[in-house]
């Protein structure tokens, strides 16, 4: 290899423009070995420097925003840094951020070792932040799987827990499974794609603009598809899309709160970042394929998710079911975007609505990770009784949080879904929209069964047996203002949108 | 503009909310007690300033006092635009009184927890207060949602029987409702093309480019049926009787005096500028269903009905019934009816509640069977119902005999047998009014009230109870007998929108 070779090569690896990534990878070894380094009575504050790296990495993010590299790929081609990954970035920064504030609160009931946690959740961030950014399968395929190995550890964290470990089973089996159906499509794709009798045909398939070229060219190729089918099976597995949600309950129930908080939140929307660049950019001009299969599911997974939820009496399942029809309402999104009349808002509704949730979700969580007790998997409705007497902070976060959930004005979900709808309407997915109003019909009576058990229920203790309800954790100060915070953003993103406004409906 | 230095409509709409906020991040109870009379009182207050000042304000599309704020929608066509045209004008005024009549209801009746039930019923007033404030119709309707959720709370926490399975109901029916206009909101907003929630705009536009009979059609159809369950149009009206019946006095004064005139209201305001082929289209169905279902079967259910609270409610249901005919009926005359009877129900509706919850603390009781002969111990009491019994009835002098006359006379014209129907229920509300006025105050006390009654003896009607009743009453009886301050605006703002109409008509 020549010294040019050597310059060119380093000229395409613009190592600045994943700047924050590599932060991210530094601070996780780092905080591993602090913990060699560090005394024993000092380990407390590890988990701390993750929490103010993640801090510090999140606000160098914003304040280089609009970056030199927005619009350019790096890497020969690996990545695109485009505006919707910027955003996505920020997204699984605070994400993370606040899955560490609830591990503080859930890790300390459990007999478990801590640094390695914080060091996996940021190993994850940097994947994920990279997957949202990806251009080319080969990248997307070794985010996403840093992604779900990250996972398969940390479901299965609490180890003495026999709920525990058997979602770590479920999700490794399931896990496998979907990357072996996306790693199929993904080659079958490249294998079509690189055939040099065809028009479009180019050596390097897996890069998305080559791709979406031969795809153009070959409007109606039965391999190509049949890959195209399976790339969005493997995603539908990451998002608990129906009928690919069937490990969505039990994992979320046996996994740690935090955990089951990173991945309902985290995970979910990772698939989206991954499919929205897909569905819009690279598999467009196969809508005739993609748009009814994306309907189909849309429609499937808002009902199955509502009605499944309506029965569940724990709070895991119920969260995790409840978050499969969320993932519906986002599918509605993607569908208005790909469908022969595309939505100009329907990106931005998409991650307005991803942000609702997350802030939603983690103000819901967050009450769940203070109410659970040291049987992290059995958390029932009704543990929340007489939450609103005993505990008024708590209770009015949870309501909040539900209610944004259940898309209720003025929450900020209540505009999440406002968006979502009127891109489907505009995109033209009329009947699909039908189904998700009676979706949030259905939903309103297991979220406001929820709130029921922790405001209207008067509780009585039984006389003859103990207090049958875990002991709460008090709310410490940290977390008490993230979800003070969480709860306020809900409101105060529900009736001011300002700049997330205009910015939303950037053309 | 108002002579004022400041937005009468902003003001009246944040005063409340801001003192709910503040209860929120923990005011003292005291504070939020004094602050509270201030809160409720500023509505009034901006109400009776723009009230007065409506005739001489400059005018644009018939709205006065309009101001517009950006939330950051602008790409969508979307800001707070508030203003008030003759439609709006009465129900804003209704809406600051019936809210500081609840208001000063719930502070003296001193309930558990009065901060936070305080808290609820400013959130619900600020609502109110910006649902007929709105221009723009996608805050028109996030208002009217701000303004709802806390009736189930309240329900759920304060109310009396089966509450929780009340509130339920109530949260799973009026939210379908919701979500079904919502629906057919965005339908209007898609298919209109003009890219704005802005109900002058899309007046403009529509005028200029009108949609075809089909999607007119549509749209009012998703309307009138959510609309329609949010105003309890038979056969979905089941949550209100119950929920009405659960309810502490101030969320039923509030919901059923003002709230639940939303959809009837949008259908005055938004449907029927906007799709009048379409609400043409349903007018039959939708007459037929009003007067079998809400006049006559309703009507007839309420007779049966023993518990005083749950009486009042399929009254109101009932009532409602009225409304439905007057927008069916079209014209002028209908829909200025309709907008009369809704003031005055909403008075006279709120009134009643208010009385029941006086005679609950009176009797222990709801069920009329086990009461009787109160007139002699509460005389005050007494007259205060029976006045109100008769505004409900249509009595001349009241403010409700106008507006139902209004609606008897344009549906005449539209078809003489349901008129005829129709007819037939105020006969049916006399019977059930007066029944209930005779059973709960004259004749000999049951043995069961006697036991309660010897208890405690009890007291008429105090001071702190009586002023709130007096504002209700003494709004009734001035529209009652000078019904002019209220038609002088309403005719104003239907005569353009009717005869834009018929130009329309003409000129193709």
């Amino acid at each position: 290899m020549t010294l040019e070779a050597v310059k060119l090569a380093a000229e395409a690896n613009q190592w600045g423009a994943i700047f924050p990534e590599l932060l991210l990878a530094c601070l996780a070894l780092a905080l591993l070995a602090l913990e060699i380094v560090l005394p024993k009575k000092l380990h407390a504050y590890i988990p701390d420097v993750a929490l103010a790296g993640l801090v510090g990495t999140l606000g160098g993010l914003l304040v280089n925003f609009h970056s030199a590299s927005l619009g350019k790929e790096s890497f020969n081609g690996l990545l695109l840094h485009s505006p919707g990954g910027q955003v996505m970035r920020v997204f699984f920064l605070l994400t993370a951020m606040l899955v560490c504030i609830l591990a503080r609160v859930s890790l300390a009931k459990q007999k478990v070792p801590r640094i390695e946690f914080y060091h996996l959740v940021l190993i994850i961030t940097g994947a994920m932040m990279l997957l949202a950014q990806s251009n080319h399968f080969v990248m997307f395929f070794v985010a996403l799987e840093t992604v779900t190995i990250g996972f398969y550890i940390l479901v299965a964290y609490f180890r003495t827990k026999t709920a525990s470990l058997e979602a770590g089973l479920k999700y490794l089996v399931m896990g496998a499974l979907s990357s072996g159906m996306l790693l199929f499509g993904i080659v079958l794709l490249y294998g079509v794609a690189g055939n040099p009798t065809l028009p479009g045909h180019s050596a390097s398939a897996m890069h998305y603009p080559a791709l979406a070229q031969f795809l153009v060219a070959n409007p109606h190729n039965f391999l190509a598809g049949v890959g195209i089918v399976l790339v969005l099976v493997g995603v539908a597995f990451k998002i608990g899309a129906f009928p690919f949600q069937i490990w969505v309950p039990d994992v979320y129930q046996g996994a740690p709160t935090p955990v089951t908080a990173f991945l309902a939140v985290g995970s979910k929307a990772a698939g989206f970042a991954v499919l929205l660049v897909l569905t819009r950019d690279v598999f467009a001009s196969y809508d005739w394929l993609v748009t009814p299969a994306l309907t189909a599911m849309a429609a499937a997974t808002i009902l199955f998710g509502n009605i499944a939820a309506l029965t569940q009496h724990n709070v895991k399942r119920l969260i995790g079911l409840s978050g499969v029809s969320h993932a519906g309402f986002l599918l509605l999104g993607v569908v208005a975007l790909s469908g022969p009349v595309a939505s100009v808002s329907a990106t931005g509704a998409i991650y307005f609505y991803l942000f609702a949730y997350l802030i939603a979700s983690f103000a819901v969580f967050g009450v769940m990770a203070h109410i659970a007790g040291v049987d992290d998997s059995e958390q029932t409705l009704d543990h929340y009784a007489g939450l609103a007497k005993e505990n008024p902070f708590l209770a009015t976060i949870l309501a909040i949080g539900l209610g944004s959930l259940a898309g209720i004005p003025p929450l900020a979900g209540f505009m999440g879904k406002f968006f979502i709808f009127m891109a489907a309407f505009e995109g033209g997915a009329r009947w699909t929209l039908v189904l998700a109003v009676v979706g949030v019909v259905i939903s309103i009576y297991y979220y406001f069964g929820w709130i029921k058990a922790a405001f209207f229920e008067q509780w009585t203790p039984p006389a003859d047996t103990a207090d049958p309800r875990p002991a709460r954790t008090p709310v410490n100060v940290v977390s008490g203002i993230a979800l003070g915070c969480l709860a306020l953003a809900s409101i105060f993103i529900g009736f001011y949108q300002g700049p997330l406004g205009q910015w939303l409906t950037m053309k | 503009m108002s002579p004022l230095p400041f937005d009468p409509l902003l003001v009246s709409i944040a005063a409340p909310l801001a003192l709910a906020l503040a209860i929120a991040l923990g005011l003292p109870k005291r504070w939020s007690v004094l602050l509270a009379y201030g809160a409720f009182a500023i509505p009034v207050l901006m109400a009776l300033h723009v009230w007065w000042h409506f005739g001489d304000a400059a005018k644009d599309h018939g709205y006065a006092f309009l101001t517009r704020y950006s939330t950051g929608l602008d790409g969508l066509g979307i800001g707070l635009k508030l203003g008030l045209n003759g439609i709006s004008l009465p129900l804003f005024v209704l809406a600051a009184l019936v809210g500081f009549a609840a208001g000063l209801y719930a502070i003296q009746s001193g309930a558990e927890r009065l901060k936070i039930y305080l808290m609820l019923l400013l959130i619900m007033q600020g609502g109110l207060m910006g649902v007929f404030a709105s221009v723009d119709i996608f805050f028109f309707y996030f208002f009217h949602e701000l303004a709802l959720i806390p009736t189930f709370i309240m329900v759920g926490v304060w109310g009396g029987r089966d509450r929780s399975y009340a509130a339920m109901k109530l949260t799973i029916y009026l939210t379908l409702g919701a979500m079904v206009s919502l629906l057919g909101l965005i339908m209007l907003y898609v298919k209109s093309g003009a890219h704005t929630f802005d109900l002058i705009a899309l007046r403009d536009h529509l005028a200029a480019h009108p949609l075809a009979a089909t999607v007119q059609n549509n749209i009012a159809g998703l309307l009138l049926f959510g609309l329609g369950v949010l105003v309890s149009l038979w056969p979905l009206h089941t949550w209100a009787p119950l929920g009405y019946g659960a309810a502490p006095s101030s969320a039923a004064m509030l919901h059923a005096g003002v709230l639940k005139k939303f959809g009837v209201y949008g259908l005055i305001q938004v449907a029927l500028p906007l799709l009048p082929d379409g609400l043409a289209y349903w007018a039959h169905p939708l007459a037929w269903l009003a007067v079998i279902g809400n006049v006559l079967i309703v009507g007839l259910i309420t007779i049966a009905q023993r518990d005083l609270k749950q009486m009042i409610g399929y009254s109101s249901v009932m009532h409602m019934g009225y409304a439905f005919l007057g927008i069916a009926a079209g014209g002028i005359i209908g829909p200025g009816g309709v907008v009369f009877l809704m003031v005055a129900h909403g008075l006279s509706v709120a009134l009643l509640f208010l009385l029941a919850t006086a005679i609950y603390h009176r009797t222990q009781t709801f069920a009329m069977d086990e009461m009787g002969g109160l007139a002699q111990k509460t005389p005050v009491l007494a007259a205060f119902f029976v006045a109100a019994t008769l505004a409900s009835i249509g009595l001349p002098g009241f403010a409700n005999f106008w507006g139902e006359l209004a609606i008897f006379v344009a549906l005449w014209k539209f078809s003489p047998l349901i008129t005829a129907l129709a007819v037939a229920g105020v006969v049916i509300s006399a019977v059930y009014g007066l029944r209930s006025a005779a059973r709960v105050f004259f004749g000999p006390p049951t043995a069961e009230l006697a036991k309660v009654t010897a208890a405690h003896f009890p007291a008429d009607l105090t001071w702190k109870e009586r002023f709130p009743a007096l504002i209700l009453l003494a709004a009734l009886l001035f529209i009652g007998f000078w019904p002019k301050s209220l038609t002088t605006p309403i005719n104003a703002a239907l005569t353009p929108q009717i005869s834009a109409k018929i130009g329309n008509a003409t000129g193709r």
